[in-house]
């Protein structure tokens, strides 16, 4: 089997200019999106509280809302998840309340709505853990519905959360540019972290345009995704460089066509790769893992396109010469500078 | 050319057998067990206790699969939960005789199926994550302000005591937020003092403020001396946690420390929050007492009356009772400080404790009432009293420095000590995270990580196999070999696995492929361009090395930063991200070049290769190199 069968270098750089003017545009909506929307930030940043319960029936959102509304928390957000069964309530701070006491405040009324009473269940599951829970029973002793999650964050830590993330972004710039620098040039680490700081603004504006919302598990697949895309660009790169060094007599355009036809196979092959997992995650994953998988997954297709597109475009447009990457040999040096030859 | 030679076999052999040993605990599952622990701070735990739980099992006829003591438990597996249960009875009654006022924690708890010649290894499973197992999650941040403001508060009583004694005249001894001020009539005295103060106190640097004709002397404490302050806070909060958490009965509660002034608790199997919180957060359990002797007091000490109006009576530790007063002189809020030392004139070992201003002023008062009378530390565990020690007075004490001696060895003056300060929290704490995770959610959610890894593991497989064919065979046995690897590495660090853990592991195969795709794709491309099976794959290989080492560097520089700069979740995901992608730089082109060696190496005069079908150009001949 061979998917890709080239026959020619394909000319992509006659195309940058058009498909740059195309990155540009959907740049410019997403940071326009991120500005005018901004960004529906999960309670890990924000501070806050989400509870989830679990209905044995099929849970009427409706009335879980107005009760919950009812309690006069502010803002509240009721939500499925996952399943009908399952319902997320998210709760924004509230000065008035004290945080610690909202869950317990919260499930009781859930718990009367349903016509039962809250308490506390103690059981021995069939591993022989002993577990306490609250629970809520009826009359009847059945459960309407059960606790499956809360979380309960502070104004503080959302505050460093959001520095820290700002931090991990930077520090992977910062390291990604020194390294291609490095490795490469300066032309094409500026143009490799362009590209991928693309990709990124790209996946958050998605976010910021659906309004999904962003956790620290988004934040995390951002980061992956930035290290994994400049992959991409990494390998064009070298390709463009061995290119060079073997084909004195092509243009810079048509080095970097053909080291960009060259990896072809190679980066639909991959990514497809990695997307298959990723699609397997966003599939059998779970709510919890949905938008890490989303993210990803953005993540990735932008990524096969701008490291094609983008990245070598930018190098183009930056200059790169065989002489950036090709060192220049001995014989080169020039016969009228008065040092010449004076090699110890 | 494409041999390797025999000592790079051995090293992936032996890496192979490395990563089944650690990878396979994890396959066993888990076995009911009872875990044995301490139940009061007062009591430890050791190894003696496995033969004290092995004659109480024989007795009750019940038979273990082992009985072991890791350090601060002691376990017992059992086969199955019927047994277990009929075990935790027998180990529940043999131990605590008194069942209102247990002595140790006896609780179910689970333990590694695996062998026990594995576990002498430490080939053990990983630890799951909250969010696998359920319970409850707290995030704790301490007050360091006013870790040193009390600090602060106790230095002011130690200058006072310095000062008397050395007959230095002050004018007023006050604390100002962290600093303490001295207000002297002259400057001469100033003077005096100061050198008195620094050479008693090296952890307080001084200020001269001349204030008319009287001089200030303002002290600060040093950044260095500071920071330790905040430490010792941390520790001694992170200590009285433990024991209030044991309390709970949790089989493996999680108390760690985060960053410089907060605290995470882990409780597995714990949801009910408001319980936890009530005992995780409750003040003060250590009370001063006067112990009261009068004769109906003794009586009732041997049992021989009721105990006289407004007493009660205790437990001294070693089980001689004792009748104290119910009026409580101190209690733990005053105490700011118990360490062990040494007493300056009998040498004897002591337990010193330093109060703060409000403490000494009362313990100064009592004791000048009391000389020669007892008074008692107790420290209240699940409501209940136990007299720590009950000490004589022998004359006033002033300044906020108690010290207790007589009759102690070295290592009761420092458990002592130890039980002293693990009645209080150093300084306040509060919870600023909370997070509970219900048991069929952790379940759920593991089935949920591993059907990701697993699918997405089979589709990749699927595909590597069916487009490269026999190299594909090989790609796909390399993935194998990475997962073996970083779930082996991971249970080696003991590392706690999380969701976002197990998404790591899925992405971390995803992207490591991509290093067998790229030595594939070049394979291909050197027999497309002529060269001979042979030098194919060893140029293929070769060629592909320095991309493979550039991108996995720069997706580790990514992996680095969010294993600095992340937390809790996003660090769970970071640790499995970068290990994940050393350990596919290994698998992904040693152990695959290895299997290709294997396979083609020894054939001197190979034909072709299966890497699936080499496409050329029409028209191109197979030998011209462009």
């Amino acid at each position: 089997m061979e998917f890709f069968r080239i026959r020619r270098d394909i000319p992509f750089m006659r195309y940058a200019l058009v498909l740059n003017i195309i990155s540009f545009i959907t740049f410019g909506a997403a940071v326009f999106f991120i500005a005018t929307r901004g960004l529906h930030l999960s309670i890990e940043f924000t501070g806050g509280t989400v509870i989830e319960v679990a209905y044995a029936q099929s849970a009427d959102i409706d009335r879980t809302r107005s009760t919950v509304e009812k309690m006069g928390f502010g803002e509240v957000q009721v939500q499925n998840f996952g399943t009908s069964h399952d319902v997320a309530i998210r709760l924004p701070l509230h000065p008035d309340v004290k945080q610690s006491e909202v869950v317990g405040r919260v499930f009781d009324a859930l718990c009367r709505a349903e016509n039962g009473s809250a308490g506390t269940k103690q059981y021995t599951t069939p591993q022989g853990e002993q577990v306490s829970r609250p629970s809520c029973t009826t009359a009847s002793g059945a459960e309407p519905l059960t606790l499956s999650r809360t979380e309960v964050v502070g104004p503080s830590v959302g505050e460093e959360l959001k520095w820290d993330g700002l931090k991990a972004l930077l520090a992977t710039v910062t390291g990604i540019v020194l390294y291609l620098a490095f490795r490469f040039e300066w032309k094409f680490s500026i143009a490799g972290i362009i590209a991928n700081l693309h990709d990124v603004v790209i996946i958050i504006g998605f976010f910021a345009f659906f309004q999904w919302e962003f956790s620290l598990a988004v934040l995390a697949a951002v980061l992956a995704v930035l290290g994994y895309s400049v992959n991409e660009s990494v390998v064009i790169f070298d390709r463009i460089r061995e290119t060079f060094r073997r084909m004195r007599k092509m243009s810079t355009h048509e080095v970097i066509d053909h080291a960009i036809t060259s990896t072809t196979s190679r980066t639909i092959i991959t990514h497809g790769s990695t997307q298959m997992m990723v699609l397997s995650m966003l599939f059998f994953g779970g709510p919890t893992l949905h938008y890490f998988a989303v993210a990803l997954t953005i993540g990735i297709l932008f990524g096969i396109y701008s490291s094609i597109f983008v990245a070598a475009g930018i190098a183009m447009w930056l200059g790169v010469k065989r002489e950036d990457l090709v060192k220049v040999g001995a014989k080169e040096v020039d016969p009228n500078d008065p040092n010449a030859g004076a090699v110890v | 050319m494409n041999r390797y030679p025999w000592w790079k076999y051995a090293i992936l052999g032996f890496a192979l057998l490395i990563g089944l040993l650690y990878t396979v605990p994890n396959l066993y599952g888990e076995a009911p067990a009872v875990q044995v622990s301490s139940g009061k701070a007062t009591l430890k735990i050791d190894a003696s206790m496995v033969q004290r739980v092995e004659q109480v099992l024989s007795d009750a006829k019940v038979h273990p699969d082992f009985v072991q003591f890791d350090g601060n438990s002691v376990r017992a597996r059992f086969d199955n939960t019927d047994i277990q249960l009929k075990a935790k009875d027998a180990i529940t009654k043999a131990l605590n005789p008194d069942a209102n006022d247990p002595s140790w924690i006896v609780a179910l708890n689970l333990v590694s199926r695996s062998p026990a010649w594995m576990a002498r290894l430490h080939a053990l499973p990983m630890y799951l994550g909250l969010d696998l197992r359920g319970g409850v999650h707290f995030l704790m941040q301490v007050d360091m302000k006013s870790a040193l403001t009390k600090r602060a508060e106790a230095y002011t009583g130690d200058i006072r005591t310095m000062l008397r004694e050395k007959d230095i005249r002050h004018a007023g001894i006050t604390r100002e937020g962290n600093n303490v001020e001295v207000l002297f009539r002259d400057a001469a005295t100033a003077q005096k003092a100061q050198g008195l103060l620094l050479d008693q106190l090296p952890d307080l640097q001084w200020a001269t403020e001349p204030q008319g004709s009287e001089v200030k002397l303002v002290g600060t404490l040093k950044p260095a001396a500071a920071i330790r302050v905040q430490e010792q806070a941390l520790k001694q909060n992170i200590t009285t946690l433990h024991n209030r958490v044991n309390e709970l009965g949790v089989a493996e509660p999680v108390i760690q420390q985060q960053g410089v002034d907060r605290v995470i608790v882990q409780l597995p199997g714990v949801q009910d929050t408001a319980k936890a919180k009530d005992i995780i957060g409750r003040t003060a359990t250590l009370e001063i007492r006067m112990v009261n002797d009068s004769t109906e007091a003794r009586d009732a000490m041997r049992g021989a009356g009721p105990v006289p109006f407004g007493s009660e009576r205790f437990l001294e530790r070693g089980g001689v009772p004792i009748i104290v007063y119910r009026q409580v002189i101190l209690t733990g809020e005053n105490l700011t400080d118990a360490q062990p030392g040494f007493d300056g004139q009998t040498h004897e070992p002591s337990v010193n404790l330093t109060l703060d201003s409000k403490g000494s002023r009362i313990f100064r008062d009592v004791t000048r009432e009391n000389v020669g009378k007892r008074m008692a530390i107790l420290l209240f565990e699940k409501g209940k009293g136990e007299v720590v020690t009950a000490p004589v007075i022998r004359s006033e004490i002033g300044g906020g420095r108690v010290s207790i001696t007589g009759r102690m060895t070295t290592q009761e003056a420092a458990d002592q000590a130890l039980l002293l300060r693990a009645g209080s929290l150093a300084a306040p704490m509060e919870i600023i995270e909370e997070r509970t995770i219900g048991p069929s959610l952790g379940a759920d959610n593991i089935a949920k990580g591993f059907n990701s890894v697993k699918y997405g593991f089979v589709a990749i497989a699927t595909f590597m196999c069916a487009y490269y064919l026999l190299f594909g065979v090989f790609s796909t046995l390399a993935l194998a070999f990475n997962l073996l690897l970083l779930i082996a590495l991971l249970s080696m660090l003991q590392a706690t696995l999380s969701l976002p853990g197990i998404a790591a592991i899925a992405l971390v195969l995803g992207m490591a492929i991509d290093s067998n795709v790229l030595i594939n794709e070049r394979v291909r491309e050197e027999l497309r361009g002529g060269a001979s099976p042979q030098a194919a794959i060893n140029t293929g290989y070769e060629r592909a090395f320095a991309t493979i080492l550039d991108s996995n560097i720069t997706t580790l520089i990514a992996g680095l930063a969010l294993l600095t700069f992340g937390s809790g979740p996003v660090r769970g995901f970071a640790v499995v991200h970068c290990l994940g992608i050393v350990t596919s730089m290994f698998s992904s082109v040693m152990f695959s070049r290895g299997l290709v060696n294997f396979w083609y190496g020894r054939q001197k005069k190979l034909k072709s290769v299966s890497i699936g079908q080499v496409w050329r150009p029409a028209g191109s001949p197979p030998a011209a190199k462009v």
